[in-house]
């Protein structure tokens, strides 16, 4: 089922964190509907070499949805119209010919923009090093049934740990909250016996980061489940809030 | 405990405890309130049980001392709800996205708390100059005086049921109350869940459960105050 379609593609340029950024609109034609949208933007980037102007600058690395590099905030939506995936396994079979595509920034007070498209999300590398770890080595995989895990609570931590930290949920929240990725990233240690017993540390050390950076403070709405394209649950941010509280109480 | 109102999870807190608090004084004012549809029970005669409600929030001294806790509450919720909205403004940044926000499946009570509350708070001024304020005589009132049953005997007080009944005779006031009561019907319908989960009492198989109840909690809230209103213009 060959088909191609043209776009119009409405870009976000900026030459750096301190300069004043601007849209610009280019045409990609005769692009087929099975290339991915990354490969789009690549073939736009050829099209902006042959005519001498600078490409543009996106993020991006694994291309198969499980590093959490690219991001893009395309049409309204971040990882744009596709549900549960990321920028790179949106297709361009999701966009109609003759379509503008729209593509910013994450926009958030904690993620400044170095260049273009590519912002710096070294925040979240901080909350992780705040606390987001197990502060001793635990050695191996251990024997199957040597520590007692019931399925339930693995599947959820597993749930949990599947947040590969793209920072859509900070994208999509009207408060530039990150409550979704450090209550995953609490949740998925809380949940097993070996990040277990450092759990309130963890908690009070990666909410304390996370106010520090700048991020707003969670209103319970729902976008960053919605937009997560690994479906993080909004269960974790309960999770998040018991842990720090019940941890704050004690102190 | 040290620090806890600095973090955002503790301010959160303070904005959970004192939502679910006034909600409490919500389903007793609305208990009260329901006394106005109560003609003719009891033996009660027309307006008589509404005034023996009245008669007894205003003599009993356990709501003499509710009242600056209510007021507190009132306080709290308001102020923390400014600064964590002017923090959260801060933290989404100055540059909005040129297309717009397209993510669907998000309650949209949820996204205008703040605007709900407003309009809330605009009513809640008109509401205490309608009753409270000539209650407490800060705004001149005669009221007439009343006889009616209480706790077995009779008793003698304000005739506040006239003053409600008049003030509800008047379309454009059942207008604002009708507003107010559906803006916090949308305001709860997000609130109390959300309350819930930021005090950490959540969990997959209770999301369903909580939203369910908080709407519901919404609908009995504000749906009531409207009916009530709705029903002293048009019967009584």
């Amino acid at each position: 089922m060959e088909k191609n379609i043209n776009i119009t593609v409405k870009v976000w340029r900026q030459n750096g964190p301190k300069e004043k950024g601007r849209f610009e609109t280019h045409k990609v034609n005769n692009v087929s509907i099975d290339t991915s949208f990354l490969e789009m933007l690549d073939i736009l980037n050829e099209q902006l070499i042959n005519e001498n102007k600078e490409p543009v600058a996106f993020d991006h690395d694994c291309r198969e949805g499980i590093c959490g590099m690219c991001s893009l905030y395309i049409n309204g939506r971040p990882h744009g119209p596709d549900d549960d995936v990321t920028t790179c396994q949106l297709h361009m079979r999701k966009f109609k010919d003759g379509q503008t595509v729209t593509i910013e920034p994450w926009r958030s007070a904690a993620f400044p923009v170095i260049k273009d498209l590519i912002v710096d999300r070294r925040a979240f590398d901080k909350i992780i090093a705040a606390g987001g770890y197990v502060s001793v080595n635990t050695g191996g995989i251990p024997d199957a049934n040597s520590i007692g895990i019931p399925k339930a609570d693995a599947d959820e931590a597993m749930d949990s740990a599947s947040c590969i930290g793209c920072g859509a949920c900070v994208a999509a929240c009207k408060n530039g909250s990150a409550m979704l990725f450090v209550s995953a990233k609490v949740s998925h240690l809380a949940m097993l016996p070996q990040g277990r017993i450092e759990g309130a540390r963890r908690a009070k050390a990666m909410v304390a980061k996370m106010d520090e950076l700048g991020f707003g403070n969670c209103t319970n709405t729902g976008a960053c489940e919605v937009e997560c394209p690994k479906n993080i649950s909004l269960s974790n941010i309960a999770r998040l809030n018991r842990e720090f509280l019940s941890a704050k109480f004690q102190d | 405990m040290s620090n806890l109102l600095t973090a955002s999870i503790g301010r959160k807190l303070l904005m959970s405890v004192s939502g679910l608090f006034l909600i409490l004084f919500l389903f007793v004012h609305l208990t009260l309130n329901s006394f106005l549809l109560l003609d003719g029970v009891m033996g009660f005669q027309k307006g008589q049980l509404f005034n023996a409600g009245a008669h007894f929030m205003a003599t009993n001294p356990f709501i003499k001392v509710m009242e600056p806790m209510l007021a507190l509450g009132f306080i709290v919720h308001i102020i923390y709800s400014l600064i964590l909205t002017l923090q959260n403004m801060k933290a989404r940044g100055p540059q909005a996205y040129a297309s717009g926000n397209k993510t669907t499946g998000v309650e949209w009570a949820s996204q205008n708390m703040l605007v709900l509350g407003i309009v809330i708070f605009s009513f809640l001024i008109v509401h205490l100059f309608d009753f409270f304020m000539k209650m407490r005589g800060y705004i001149a009132w005669t009221p007439g005086e009343v006889e009616f049953p209480f706790f077995g005997s009779m008793a003698k007080g304000e005739d506040v049921y006239s003053l409600v009944n008049a003030t509800f005779k008047v379309l454009p006031i059942v207008i604002i109350y009708i507003i107010g009561s559906v803006a916090l019907a949308f305001h709860l319908a997000h609130g109390f869940w959300s309350s819930f989960q930021t005090i950490g009492w959540n969990n997959t198989k209770w999301m369903s459960r909580l939203r369910c109840i908080s709407t519901i909690v919404g609908i009995v809230l504000g749906g009531g105050f409207t009916v009530i209103a709705l029903a002293q213009y048009l019967f009584f």
